[in-house]
């Protein structure tokens, strides 16, 4: 199967699939169909290569040794710095782009770092109720400690964020902090609009963009943000590395997040000097070989082109929609917006009153990986009515024939249950 | 599609369609206990009445999975109308079954790539003889349909979810003074 993107290049995915070598391993006898994505991509042989290469012949400890291996460390880990930087066009990566440990932590430090530097008492920070528990409970646990307001935007009948009253809600709000891309339900908010209408109403504006990063092409500027946060492991890169991106005026004003070593320009026993830029919030040593691990798989996502790979997941989507609907009709409902302008590749499925847990048991018997649960979402859970969803979600490597394994498999667990 | 199978029994599918002592009990006088499995979103609430040492009533509600929700139905059916230390003994027995390992189940469906992963943990094992409860499936009833769930370790969860409810409902209604010995 190949998709035509919109600028002409092409995905193969059959070809992709050959890059990674998860892909090629069978469960239970059957061909492994990984529709998880979502919740942690694979990784093609280069980013592999890259973390094994770097552990071989340069693993050196980064921003202290003067021997020409740690310096090499050194370079390549500052060059993925400038990787990360290029992809989400960030204007100044050398100083705007934080190494964390995954999206979460970066909008921890966030809310721990620019929210206790800048949040008193009743002052307002804007959230929806799709977020993830990583966009919440950071803010909860600061509306505990320091009586911030919560706002939150709400959820439409077609999934979509409502905007009625919008210009009431980030009215005097210090803070909007909001997904790109719902990991439930797939909405994509229109978020430059809500970023410009945040900004005129004097708040700072930042992204989740955990599921949004990996699949479309991300301009720091275009989207208005003044922070992103984003993890590796969902983009074809290593666990245990996030990003954050800050515009430099706001990160110069904050606060170290966590103290130690790296992060510092002197201590003494009575304080300390903290480092600049983007040091300041790199304390310990920071994961290198995931660094350069994340840095290979932008490589190997600009390679094939995001344009590409956001128009395949644009037409792989709309399949599973239209054959999930087809086949299955009023039995099968998908929790999300319809058609694909504003949604990504992350179906929430309720197949007739099968609990999730059980359908990802059956599919499982076929190869097929989903996910069941809450997805780190219980707020929005408690919207639709569910304690848990089943869902699939969908990268460059899926095609067609994930999706008909994917119905194939639902069809069966259909004849178990009834 | 064996394995799958050892999971989903009949008798399993039976009590998911159609639970058994569904329901709610006025409470006070009854024990209402809620237990939830955070994993999954899986929710039980199990309403016991406790008469002269007798469980001489119980409902169940809340919602989840098949084997949550048919294990909840399971135990109810064979719990209704015992003497509290009897059904005591029953929780034990069952929750041994849930912690044995599946070689030692006798089943004959040892799966193919789980028998390398459970054989690294003896802990299991141990638990189950530390116990001091013998498992006899037979002696269990329907309840031993409820022991192909052991090859599915993270379901294991589901399955003793009423369980513990109903052990935390008996220590309730043992300290609020309706029953005079525990174990």
């Amino acid at each position: 199967m190949e998709t035509l993107s919109a600028s002409g290049t092409s995905i193969d995915p059959v070809a992709i699939r050959a890059d990674f070598p998860i892909l090629a391993r069978e469960v239970g006898g059957r061909r492994l169909v990984y529709l998880d994505s979502a919740a942690s991509s694979q990784h093609p042989r280069m980013v592999l290569d890259a973390m094994d290469n770097y552990y071989e012949t340069t693993h050196a400890n980064v921003h202290r040794g003067v021997y020409a291996m740690a310096e090499e460390a050194d370079r390549l880990y500052e060059n993925a710095r400038t990787s990360v930087g290029r992809f989400i066009h960030a204007p100044d990566p050398a100083r705007e782009v934080l190494f964390t440990k995954n999206a979460t932590e970066s909008l921890n430090l966030v809310a721990y770092s620019w929210g206790r530097h800048n949040l008193q008492r009743g002052d307002i920070v804007v959230l929806s109720e799709m977020e993830h528990h990583a966009n919440l409970v950071p803010w909860l646990a600061l509306a505990e400690e320091r009586g911030i307001q919560l706002r939150f935007l709400g959820i439409d009948d077609a999934y979509r964020l409502d905007l009625t009253g919008i210009e009431d809600i980030v009215a005097g709000a210090k803070i909007v902090s909001l997904t790109l891309m719902s990991n439930v339900l797939g909405t994509m908010p229109p978020f430059a609009d809500i970023a410009r209408l945040a900004h005129a109403a004097g708040a700072v504006v930042m992204a989740d963009g955990a599921q949004f990063v990996p699949h479309l092409p991300t301009d720091v500027g275009a989207l208005g943000c003044d922070f992103l946060a984003f993890s590796g492991h969902k983009m074809l890169g290593p666990t245990g590395i996030g990003v954050l991106w800050g515009r430099r005026d706001l990160l110069e004003d904050m606060p170290p997040f966590l103290g130690g070593g790296g992060m510092i320009r002197d201590v003494r026993l009575d304080g300390f000097v903290p480092s600049e830029l983007p040091w300041k919030f790199e304390a310990g040593t920071p994961p290198i070989a995931e660094a350069i691990g994340l840095a290979a798989a932008l490589e190997y996502l600009e390679a094939i082109g995001m344009e590409a790979i956001g128009a395949h997941q644009r037409s792989l989507t709309s399949y599973a929609q239209q054959l999930l609907n087809d086949r299955f009709g009023g039995d099968l409902k998908i929790m999300g917006p319809a058609g694909v302008d504003d949604r990504g590749g992350v179906l929430s499925i309720a197949y007739r009153d099968i609990h999730p847990h059980d359908l990802a048991q059956v599919l499982d018997q076929s190869g097929v990986c989903i996910r069941a649960g809450h997805h780190c979402a219980k707020p929005l859970m408690r919207h639709l009515g569910v304690t848990a969803t089943a869902r699939a979600s969908f990268y460059l490597y899926n095609d067609e024939s994930d999706v008909d394994a994917l119905a194939d498999a639902l069809a069966e667990a259909g004849n178990l249950f009834w | 599609m064996s394995g799958l199978e050892d999971l989903y029994r009949e008798i399993i599918l039976d009590h998911y369609r159609s639970p058994r002592n569904r329901g709610e009990l006025p409470s006070p006088p009854a024990e209402r206990v809620e237990a939830f499995n955070p994993l999954c979103g899986d929710e039980v609430v199990v309403y016991l009445q406790v008469d002269d040492g007798v469980l001489s009533d119980i409902r169940i509600s809340g919602q989840g999975c098949s084997i949550s929700q048919s294990s909840a139905s399971l135990m109810s059916a064979a719990v209704k109308g015992k003497p509290v230390n009897e059904v005591r003994d029953l929780i034990k027995t069952f929750k041994s079954m849930m912690s044995i390992h599946e070689s030692h189940l006798g089943t004959g469906a040892g799966g193919e790539d789980r028998d390398g992963t459970a054989s690294q943990d003896g802990e299991d094992r141990g638990g189950t003889e530390d116990e001091g409860v013998l498992i006899d499936p037979e002696a269990m009833g329907e309840l031993a349909a409820l022991q192909g769930v052991v090859k599915f370790p993270v379901r294991i969860k589901c399955a003793t979810l009423s369980w513990n409810a109903l052990a935390q409902g008996l220590d309730e209604a043992a300290s609020a003074g309706d029953v005079g010995t525990t174990d």
